[in-house]
């Protein structure tokens, strides 16, 4: 039988073609295995093959024992390693006995299934040309059959309208979410549960906290005092964005811009927890330096200086949230941000938002 | 005992019609006929005692199957108690450390999956693991491809299939680490939802729409369920079907060697040799699987807690295969651009969205491109050795260094806390060395290649060394050689050395020239016919010389 790589036209054929100084010696000879020669290796082969499917019953019976009998809250200490009892004896059981049915099953077919190796032909991966032409030809004859070339309007009407049926296909998935409008944006990530007066309070006790109680040095995860007020998916989209540290530094070691005097408490700031990068809740404080990094991609910023990236891939300053007290002493916000929190996004231009210089 | 009353062979009331005798002796003969009259099953299996050849290598594309066997064996079973919802609930179940604490029904099917399911903390780390596995093995598989050009035509389609295949991976390796909503995979979400508002134009829309809104809300989890146990294996399936078909079609590349040509295929048949080492394989992979996930924790999801939006942990990583991703975010500069009132973000665009779709792209035209540079137009079923393709080789091991790079910087802190550097010297170092270490690492490994050619025509002409030191009568020192088996010399001399195409102007224009040259150029020439022979014609003096010396114990003579 002829191949079709000899047929197929090349500007390279000698790539195909053997290129070696040394003639080709042909299929190496078979060399005969232990187990060829020797009856009693062949048998002790055979015997080990059995035995290991043996062991096999053996251990599904092990995987019953310990999925009935091994209490759930069992433990085991294995180098050092506290490991759920259960888990591990139906691991160890089940893995086992398909390693032994998968190595039998290997060493089976290595030393006593034949080994001689054989040779198959290849044939290049395209039709004869025969089979080439027929399918042209049967293309031809089809589409003359369908008068498309007289009555030219079939054929483009026919892609049209089925081009066309996309469109109900994708204009049903406009549901797939709220469009984000200029106005559904301002209803949702443009903006925060913080308004004027809310307390901001602990984030784990929701207690209130009130200014005298912070000392210099100090970082507290707080929260909107109204979350509490919302659960489930509301909730987590609110705390999502709400979400605040306050710091308290020393007013004369930082740089508090003329703009933003009133949006501190005796050096006690308040900032979005949320990181201007993808969206981290940034929580690595440095105290002596007043950095704040996040730890999912490190970016730095500056809480001494207005929340100014010093490091990272952030492009924007942490927004500042201004706050002031009640008449008890307690923290309460005196507006929402003044910008949007987290990542920043196409419809807005961020960059007015607060930079190195501003005042 | 009553005997049985005979009985009279030619009464009628016992005869029966009886079926023709089968002809074969086969036990299998009667049913096969029957399955084949209805289904033509002997056209249909074709040649079950199809060759295919014997290298550890070619195994590899086999662990990445039977991992997805094992996902899908085992995801079944996840999914009868798994609950992909974001409701909250208060968790009643046997951890203790969790109880009435708020959380998603999906983090609640998770830990009940864990703790009160019997088998089923095993079964879920089995399917991690293998998850792991699955894109591990695919990824060597696709390097083993490359780097024996195994990729080149008729191959480039299944290539390109495979690529499909691996980026599908990766999507559907995230979707499934996101479900449990976990800390950690609430995290991971967050930061995709990031990923998709740095697209450009459309970025808010995208998230939206994925989200169902705002971040996190409670569709997303839900749709990620669809995307991970429908949309994607499906896909994964077909597109793996397809591989397989076309394997099938185009037969298994083999390694060169003495008997092995282009028309060729050597090796053992598929009945019964490879139906037990293949399918014994499987069993030994998902032997490791099983044994990974009971002893090798992976996951444990109790330790993060559930969803949190302001809490995070340091160190918080995406698995393994999505490490270059995450150092790439982590390295790219701030750059964001202000144009027309809007916002471009390309400090996150670029590294996420942009550098996956040049890994794969670049990936899915490098067998036209290579094609295109060699002028290289027939079909090749004999694999390369790596050193005898020493640019593709070296543009392989730089993608390798630049993956890695990449792959080191998403863990910055890490290397930062474990080497006491400093952290902003890492990512700054990281920064240059995405683009100088795949440079060097091209350079070195094409030095490395041609050394290997020089090595190999070495001992094509002065055999191999035996380590026998001969002293000569003169007083020098000398190893012996022993000359090479003829089946070996021709492996080491067969390879096809492409030449430089000659810019003409109009097929071949000055780059297509300029790259075929430097695709070409420094290949060491393998030894011809006269110079192996005059080198066996001398080794056969030197021995006869060595022999006579080692024999006679004089030291009169020369040559």
């Amino acid at each position: 039988m002829s191949t079709d790589i000899e047929r197929t036209p090349s500007e390279h054929s000698d790539l195909a073609a053997p290129d070696s100084p040394v003639p080709d010696p042909g299929v190496e000879e078979h060399a005969p295995r232990f187990t060829d020669v020797d009856e009693r290796a062949a048998e002790r082969a055979y015997r080990q093959i059995v035995g290991m499917l043996a062991a096999v019953p053996i251990l599904v019976i092990g995987f019953l024992v310990a999925y009935f009998a091994v209490p759930r809250d069992a433990e085991l200490m294995l180098f050092g390693a506290n490991l759920k009892m259960q888990n591990t004896l139906l691991g160890l059981t089940a893995g086992l006995a398909a390693l032994l049915i998968g190595v039998a099953a290997i060493q089976w077919a290595r030393v006593l299934m034949s080994d001689e190796e054989i040779v198959g032909e290849r044939h290049g991966a395209a039709s004869p040309p025969e089979a080439r032409e027929r399918v042209l030809a049967d293309l031809e004859t089809g589409i003359e059959a369908t008068t498309i070339r007289r009555r030219k309007l079939l054929g483009s009407g026919m892609a049209g309208a089925l081009g066309l049926m996309a469109l109900p296909a994708v204009v049903s998935l406009a549901d797939l979410g709220p469009w984000p409008t200029a106005a559904e944006r301002a209803k949702t990530i443009e903006t925060t549960l913080w308004a004027e007066g809310v307390h901001l309070v602990n984030d784990v006790t929701y207690r209130r906290l009130k200014a005298d109680e912070l000392e210099v040095g100090q970082l507290v995860n707080a929260e909107p005092e109204n979350l509490q007020k919302l659960e489930g998916t509301a909730y987590q989209q609110a705390k999502a964005k709400a979400a605040i540290i306050i710091v308290r530094m020393d007013p004369n070691a930082i740089r508090i811009p003329e703009s933003r005097k009133d949006w501190q408490v005796n050096g006690i700031l308040c900032y979005s927890k949320i990181c201007t990068h993808v969206g981290c809740p940034i929580s690595l404080w440095e105290q002596q330096t007043h950095h704040l990094l996040c730890p999912c991609h490190q970016s730095t910023f500056d809480l001494g200086n207005s929340g100014l990236v010093v490091f990272g891939p952030a492009a924007r300053a942490l927004p500042q949230l201004p706050i002031t007290t009640d008449a008890d002493g307690y923290l309460v916000a005196r507006s929402d941000f003044t910008v949007p929190v987290g990542p920043s996004f196409f419809e807005r231009d961020s960059s007015k938002d607060f930079q190195e210089g501003d005042r | 005992m009553a005997k049985p009353a005979d009985i009279n062979p030619s009464s009628p009331a016992m005869e029966v019609r009886t079926p023709p005798k089968q002809e074969s002796p086969n036990k299998l003969a009667g049913p096969a006929t029957w399955v084949d009259e209805r289904i033509g099953l002997a056209k249909l299996l074709g040649n079950i005692r199809k060759v295919f050849p014997d290298h550890w290598s070619f195994l590899l594309g086999e662990i990445a199957l039977y991992s997805f066997v094992i996902l899908l064996l085992t995801g079944v079973f996840l999914t009868i108690w798994f609950k992909p919802s974001m409701t909250e609930v208060e968790y009643t179940g046997t951890y203790e450390l969790m109880r009435g604490i708020p959380m998603s029904e999906a983090f609640a099917s998770t830990l009940n999956l864990s703790f009160d399911i019997r088998g089923g903390l095993l079964v879920r780390q089995i399917h991690h693991w293998a998850a792991m596995l699955f894109v591990a093995a695919m990824t060597a598989h696709m390097l083993r491809v490359f780097f024996t050009g195994a990729f080149r035509k008729p191959r480039e389609l299944n290539w390109i299939i495979g690529v499909g295949l691996f980026s599908m991976a990766l999507v559907e390796g995230f979707a499934g680490y996101s479900l449990p909503d976990d800390l950690l995979s609430g995290t991971g979400l967050r930061f995709v939802d990031g990923l998709v508002r740095s697209i450009p134009l459309i970025g808010t829309w995208v998230e939206f729409f994925a989200f169902g809104g705002e971040f996190p809300g409670s569709l997303i989890i839900p749709r990620l369920y669809m995307v991970h146990i429908l949309l994607i294996p499906g896909l994964l399936l077909g597109l793996i079907s397809a591989h397989m078909a076309l394997l099938i079609y185009h037969k298994h590349t083999q390694w060169p060697g003495p008997g092995r040509t282009q028309r060729n295929i050597q090796g053992y048949p598929f009945f019964p040799i490879y139906v037990a080492k293949a399918g014994g394989f499987f069993f030994i992979v998902f032997a490791v699987a099983i044994l990974m996930g009971a002893f090798m924790q992976i996951n444990p999801v109790w330790i993060f807690g559930p969803y949190n939006p302001a809490q995070v942990t340091a160190g918080s990583q995406p698995d393994w295969y999505m490490g270059f991703v995450e150092g790439a975010i982590r390295i790219t500069p701030n750059w964001e651009w202000h144009l027309w009132g809007t916002t471009w973000s390309w400090n996150i665009f670029l590294p996420g969205v942009g550098l996956m779709g040049l890994l794969f792209t670049a990936l899915a035209v490098y067998p036209f491109i290579e094609a295109w540079i060699t002028g290289d137009t027939s079909e090749h079923h004999l694999l390369d050795r790596p050193r005898n393709a020493p640019v593709r080789t070296g543009l392989g091991v730089a993608g390798m260094a630049a993956y890695g790079m990449f792959w080191l910087a998403g863990g910055n802190d890490i290397l930062a806390t474990q080497f006491h550097v400093s952290l902003n010297a890492v990512t700054y170092f990281m920064r240059v060395a995405v683009f100088v270490v795949p440079v060097l690492a091209f350079i070195v490994t094409k030095r490395i290649c041609l050394s290997l050619q020089r090595s190999d025509v070495e001992r094509v002409l002065h055999g191999s060394e035996t380590g026998v030191i001969v002293r000569s009568p003169d007083g020098g020192y000398s190893e012996a050689h022993r000359p090479i088996s003829p089946g070996e010399a021709y492996s080491l001399t067969r390879h096809p050395q492409p030449e430089a195409l000659v810019p003409n102007g109009k097929q071949v224009g000055r780059l297509r020239g300029r790259l075929s040259r430097w695709y070409a150029q420094g290949q060491v020439p393998k030894p011809t016919a006269a110079q192996i022979a005059a080198a066996a014609d001398h080794a056969a003096v030197g021995t006869e010389h060595d022999a006579a010396a080692l024999d006679s114990g004089d030291s009169g003579e020369t040559h």
